[in-house]
């Protein structure tokens, strides 16, 4: 059954709207409601594998109207949009009892989810950023949730540095029109090539770059993610730091730089520059802080250089005819996005619970919970080990593909960087083991209980995930399925353009 | 030469609401950013001496097509539907911005940032 | 918060209605003249707020409570969501399908009359009662401020 591509877009914005209806009285009717419309999203996703389509919304043919357009980049990032908001969902069904407008919660993240998949199906450059709003907005109320001190500054402050980076992108988004006379991305891909960049256009680039940089947490433009994703509730933090800086950022980018501005050399190295920024910014700061999600936090950006690295390696080979090493490249990129999306979500997930079950998130006040908590340490454990990039957990396929790639490149100096940043990575996981779990248990942490129900349904879900993602990299079908497609998009870059056109006409 | 004086406009915006302290004064500053793109979409569909591109009965010819004058001298109505999508968005920003702001200084008592970065501890 | 002088609050009364009446021509029109759904919604909004104004915040609570506002902000993209899958559903046409075709007034010159242009009067009323009950909720809840919690929360 093909589905519509409109239906991801239209069930979360639908269930958003019918959610404060329910009111008080019918609070569990709202929390059912939510869990099926995500589920059935997830179903959904899985059902677009493998399949290319472009869909005219009101049957208005492009250019005049907006499509929305499925292939295998956008199939990838709606696969992992719903399982990771699968997992959020089901953990939030517990973990958001202790806030009191629950209902207002679930608005926000079904208006969050749809702001995502618009921008992952969009077809349409204002389109996207018009998604990319409603994604934002819904984050910055997500995060002030609990309106305490540390929430409210926190809120402001991703509010004004995200608010900076969307005028960025619409000054870009104007001097695209300006310079093209269009705003569908396969028409100003067609009249890029046949006019190349004038300065109107280089100039848009590097203010999209800037903007979606911005939203992505790419160093120097980080400031607002060690304070936003702490302050917010566990799972909106697992959604913020696992899916929604790399839909908003990280895709956007990539659509952009492959498929309509056409790749060049010093576009490439910039992004190099600033992924081995992100990454060792990241993971320095990172092993300094006593704060549980803060540390998660900043390993995040350096994370997020991970995959920042992987498009600007795959950028810089295109633009030297490298073809084969550029599509090793992107596929470790595109898979550390993957892998970084599910681990994440379960790091921040068991973090939410350790916080549920002792109260606090400074880690020099916890100790010796494995005892208390032995499921939280368990999966705690395995995420750890995921991006710690120990085999055969997931996290380490894809940093073997990024280092091959540098190494069969010729860029010796980047592969040493990925592995001291690994190695840095790994003595913060370890800190985070010795500390939260392993060690003496202080009196006032002796009456702590696990946290029972749906929140360690969705962790172990999370959990199984992460011990059994290195398949995707090893069997051939499902690479051939889920992780190649995506890759080809990227690398025959004018082919999205090329395919629209000639099936518009 | 109109472009770049947007461009100044967003620049002075941009200034604002990084170098100020009060938080009202950084809402400004993201709102005075805001006016100025919009004023570049805008300024994009001007054509000197145009209409507005409002279809009226006298412009549509007996079988229903656009009279060619009417096209040769109104104004590009794309912009104006970008701008009013992005005026909308910017009205969604402002009003979280404003109750967040008001919910700072109803814990605080102040708007300054730099006081409320010390009490947090 | 306490309402104004008994010169504001007759005359406000009075331009009120005006106001609201002139919000509901924007909306009804926004497919002929400028406007069109989210203007008509600030107007509309706007006689809320100078009945908040001028009357204080308990009559305009008593007037249209903020559980009200809610539902109708609800119903309001609701019924966007509906005429855009109703365009789906008739025959196998895509989302937001203008399917109410001028054949149906069959026999008149449909251009530039208020019935006319399919789905787009529709859609404009939808928007016009979500911005409208959006932000009268939104002026509604920023003017209550609650200054003793802040004197708490300073020692």
């Amino acid at each position: 059954m093909t589905v519509p591509l409109p239906v991801f877009v239209a069930v979360p914005l639908v269930t958003a709207f019918l959610l404060p209806l329910c009111g008080d009285k019918f609070k569990r009717l709202a929390t059912l409601l939510a869990n099926a419309a995500v589920l059935s999203l997830l179903v959904l996703a899985i059902t677009t594998i493998g399949r290319t389509d472009s869909y005219q919304v009101g049957r208005w043919s492009i250019p005049l109207g907006i499509n929305m357009v499925l292939d295998g980049l956008s199939s990838l990032l709606l696969l992992t949009i719903s399982v990771v908001s699968a997992a959020a969902m089901l953990y939030s069904v517990r973990y958001m009892e202790q806030y009191t407008a629950k209902s207002k919660y679930l608005s926000l993240f079904m208006l969050m989810l749809a702001g995502m998949n618009g921008v992952v199906l969009s077809g349409d450059i204002f389109n996207l950023f018009v998604f990319l709003e409603i994604a934002s907005i819904a984050s910055y109320a997500l995060v002030g949730f609990g309106c305490e001190h540390e929430q409210l500054e926190a809120s402001f402050k991703y509010a004004v540095l995200g608010s900076i980076a969307s005028l960025f992108i619409l000054f870009g988004i104007g001097l695209v029109y300006g310079n093209t006379g269009t705003l569908n991305m396969a028409y100003i891909s067609q009249a890029i090539q046949a006019r190349g960049l004038n300065h109107g256009l280089t100039f848009a680039l590097a203010m999209f770059i800037t903007g979606f940089g911005l939203k992505a947490a790419l160093v120097p433009f980080h400031a607002w993610l060690p304070d936003a994703h702490p302050a917010a509730p566990a799972p909106v933090s697992a959604m913020l730091s696992g899916v929604l800086i790399k839909a908003l950022g990280l895709y956007a980018m990539a659509r952009l730089l492959f498929n309509v501005f056409g790749v060049s050399d010093t576009v490439g190295w910039v992004m190099i520059t600033l992924a081995v920024l992100s990454m060792a910014l990241g993971a320095f700061l990172g092993i300094a802080q006593w704060d549980f999600k803060r540390l998660l936090a900043y390993s995040s950006i350096s994370q997020i250089g991970y995959v920042a690295l992987g498009i600007g390696m795959g950028c810089v080979l295109i633009a030297e005819g490298n073809l084969k090493w550029a599509s090793v490249a992107l596929l470790g990129g595109l898979l550390h996005l993957v892998n970084h999306a599910v681990y994440k979500a379960l790091l921040f997930l068991t973090s939410g619970s350790v916080e549920m079950a002792t109260g606090t998130r400074r880690m020099d006040q916890m100790g010796g919970l494995a005892a208390r908590l032995p499921f939280t340490r368990v999966t705690c454990t395995i995420a750890s080990a995921s991006i710690a990039g120990i085999p055969p957990f997931s996290g380490f396929w894809s940093k073997l593909i990024l280092v091959i790639a540098a190494i069969g490149a010729g860029f010796y100096w980047i592969a040493g960087i990925i592995v001291l940043v690994s190695l840095c990575t790994l003595i913060m996981y370890l800190k985070v083991q010795r500390y939260v779990f392993l060690g003496e248990l202080p009196d006032n942490l002796r009456q702590c209980r696990e946290n029972k129900g749906t929140m360690l349904l969705a962790m172990a879900a999370l959990a199984l995930l992460c011990i059994t993602m290195g398949v995707l990299v090893l069997v051939p079908a499902l690479k051939s399925s889920v992780l190649d497609p995506a890759v080809q998009v990227l690398i025959d870059r004018f082919e999205y353009s090329a395919r629209l056109l000639a099936g518009a006409n | 030469m109109p472009y770049a004086l947007c461009f100044l406009l967003f620049t002075i915006g941009l200034l604002c609401a990084v170098v100020k302290k009060n938080m009202v004064k950084i809402i400004i500053g993201i709102m005075i950013m805001e006016y100025a793109v919009n004023l570049f979409l805008i300024m994009l569909g001007y054509r000197l001496g145009g209409a507005a591109p409002i279809v009226s009965p006298t412009d549509v010819n007996p079988e229903g097509a656009i009279v060619p004058q009417f096209l040769a001298s109104s104004v590009d109505p794309l912009p104006q539907a970008l701008v009013l999508t992005s005026i909308v968005i910017g009205l969604g920003t402002l009003a979280l911005m404003v109750s967040i702001c008001i919910r700072t200084y109803e814990r605080y008592g102040t708007f300054d940032i730099t006081q409320i970065r010390r009490l947090q501890g | 918060m306490k309402g104004m002088t008994v010169i504001v609050k007759t005359v406000g009364s009075w331009v009120k209605v005006l106001i609201f009446l002139f919000g509901i021509y924007i909306v009804l029109f926004g497919h002929l003249t400028p406007g069109g759904g989210f203007a008509g919604g600030v107007i509309l909004a706007g006689s809320y707020v100078l009945l908040l104004l001028a009357f204080g915040r308990e009559f305009t609570e008593k007037n249209l409570s903020l559980g009200t506002a809610s539902k109708l902000d609800c119903g309001g993209a609701l019924l966007f969501a509906a005429v855009a899958l109703a365009g789906f559903l008739y025959g196998s046409a895509s989302f937001f399908y203008n399917f109410i075709q001028q054949q149906y007034l069959a026999g008149h010159q449909t251009a530039f009359k208020l019935v006319s242009a399919g789905i787009i009067p529709l859609e404009n009323i939808a928007i016009g009662l979500k911005v409208s009950a959006s932000l009268f909720m939104i002026v509604l809840l920023l003017s209550v401020f609650r200054p003793e919690l802040s004197g708490k929360e300073k020692e």
